[in-house]
């Protein structure tokens, strides 16, 4: 489904990753943990092409991702919800998970507004179509941005800390969003997160990566019982506390 | 001239020919209105472009704004006058001015555009971008419809200053009110008090209510959205 082949990529003489060799087969749940500045976000970001490698590989469904069909490509394969949300702030809810639905992919307003709300009764804000995201808490705009993924009905949805921003008390009305997600077989997803209780919940697979490369991986019982290395151990010692 | 303010027999020789400066008070409303149109389309369209990842339409339209910026804009007038015709292009004085003012101030609010998409915190055009949509589709959807609320006020100074700036049309012998004002004044009677008067009248009722309600919007702004309103400072402090 996702295949990064021996990545590279450099800011300016900063070289960030430093040869990441990943595959991510279809329906598969990963989760991405790793300190700060490791490269998680970017390499993330090379699976949607808001990176590009400064040299490697990146496959979507085995169809090299360039800068020149990374647009096309990434419509109709995947779909990110960010850390900051970044929902439209111009538009409502309904607004939001329906824009790129009759903009994109020549949905009839009608037909995007039912899948819409569809998708709005998965994440529990059926009541929010037409609030501004400005009036939503964090955890309820965080919904909304999973939702407005999930109408592009893409195969992939890529996480990038979803929770990280969001006051403790709301961070569980999201990770439930999310488990419930991860009980569908077709959706493929990749998630950053340090919520390991939500990694073993619902990972396949766990890698842990340190600068800039992928320094181990296995399944969430393996990162909870034996890590390998001790780079690794160190790691979950902080955020397992 | 103030003796002729006070005099009611010059303002009824001026009255006599009221129809005159109405007519040219509705060239300037025209021209104003078509040459805000352009200099809107033109800054649009620079100000998207001198924010593009790719080099060359950022040069251009830099070199379109610093070329119309660094000079003046009588010059340019001229400049549009006298050499359209050299390359096969017969114009009107008016339709002249029209292009020479909508050129001018397209390149100041190319630059208010610039400023007001760089304002959008970078995570709009990448939420965009991941579901898919075009550097053109984002900034129709997502960046410009964001960018108008923050850029409302510089923009309305800068269609005060455009409709002042249609005077230069004056100056290449279009009849616009200005220039039928001075006309009508040098020519004749030697009346000056009353038209200068009546002309300076009718500018100010266009621009007045425009630069108050500018300035009543951007407080409100301030007011009600502080984010957007540290945005619009930042801007201004940019453009200023
Ligand atoms: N656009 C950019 N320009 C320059 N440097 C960048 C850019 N994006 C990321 N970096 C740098 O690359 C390194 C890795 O960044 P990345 O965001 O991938 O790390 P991360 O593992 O996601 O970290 P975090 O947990 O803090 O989000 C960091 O040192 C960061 O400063
Ligand atoms: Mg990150």
């Amino acid at each position: 489904m996702i295949r990064l082949s021996n990545v590279h990529k450099s800011f300016g003489s900063h070289e960030v990753l430093k040869g990441v060799n990943l595959e991510v087969r279809e329906g598969e749940k990963l989760v991405i943990i790793g300190p700060s500045g490791s490269g998680k976000s970017t390499t993330v970001r090379c699976m949607n092409g808001l990176e590009i490698p400064t040299s490697g590989h990146v496959f979507i469904d085995n169809v090299e991702l360039t800068r020149k069909n990374r647009i096309e490509l990434v419509r109709n394969t995947s779909s990110m919800v960010f850390q900051q949300f970044n929902l439209y702030p111009h538009l409502t809810v309904m607004g939001n998970l329906t824009l790129a639905p009759v903009k994109l992919f020549g949905k009839s307003k009608s037909e995007a507004q039912d899948i819409a709300r569809h998708y709005l009764e998965v994440v529990g804000l059926e009541e929010k179509a037409h609030a501004y995201p400005a009036t939503l808490s964090g955890g309820q705009q965080q919904r909304v941005a999973i939702a407005r993924a999930l109408c592009s009905q893409t195969k992939i949805i890529l996480f990038d800390e979803p929770t990280s921003a969001l006051d403790p008390e709301t961070v569980q009305e999201v990770l439930n969003v999310m488990v419930k997600l991860a009980g569908e077989k077709n959706i493929t997803m990749v998630i950053v997160t340090h919520e390991m209780g939500f990694a073993r919940e619902v990972a396949d697979r766990v890698i842990f990566m340190d600068d800039g490369t992928i320094l181990e991986e296995g399944t969430p019982e393996h990162f909870f019982v034996s890590p390998t290395h001790e780079r690794t151990r160190q790691f979950l010692g902080k955020i397992l506390h | 001239m103030i003796e002729q303010i006070l005099s009611p027999a010059c303002w009824l020789v001026f009255l006599a020919d009221w129809h005159l400066f109405l007519q040219a008070f509705g060239v300037t409303v025209m021209v104003s209105i078509a040459a805000l149109a352009l200099a809107l389309a033109l800054g649009v369209v620079f100000g998207v472009m001198s924010t593009s990842h790719f080099l060359l339409p950022r040069n251009v339209a830099r070199a379109y704004v610093e070329a119309i910026q660094n000079t003046p804009l009588v010059l340019q007038a001229y400049v549009f006058y006298l050499a359209l015709p050299y390359i096969g292009v017969m114009m009107g004085q008016v339709s002249v001015g029209i292009f020479a003012v909508g050129i001018y101030h397209g390149a100041y609010i190319a630059e208010v555009v610039r400023a007001g998409i760089q304002s959008i915190p970078r995570g709009q055009s990448e939420a965009a971008a991941s579901q898919g949509f075009t550097y053109v589709q984002t900034m129709r959807w997502v960046i410009l419809p964001q960018t108008v609320k923050i850029i409302l006020p510089p923009l309305v100074n800068q269609m005060v200053n455009l409709i002042k700036n249609t005077s230069v049309i004056a100056l290449i012998g279009g009849t616009d009110l200005m220039n039928r004002t001075n006309d009508w004044a040098t020519s004749g009677a030697s009346i000056y008090g009353p038209p200068f008067l009546v002309c300076g009248v009718l500018y100010f009722l266009l621009c007045f209510p425009l630069s108050t309600w500018g300035r009543r919007y951007e407080e409100k702004l301030k007011k009600k959205d502080s984010h957007a309103g540290e945005e619009l400072r930042k801007i201004e402090e940019e453009l200023s």
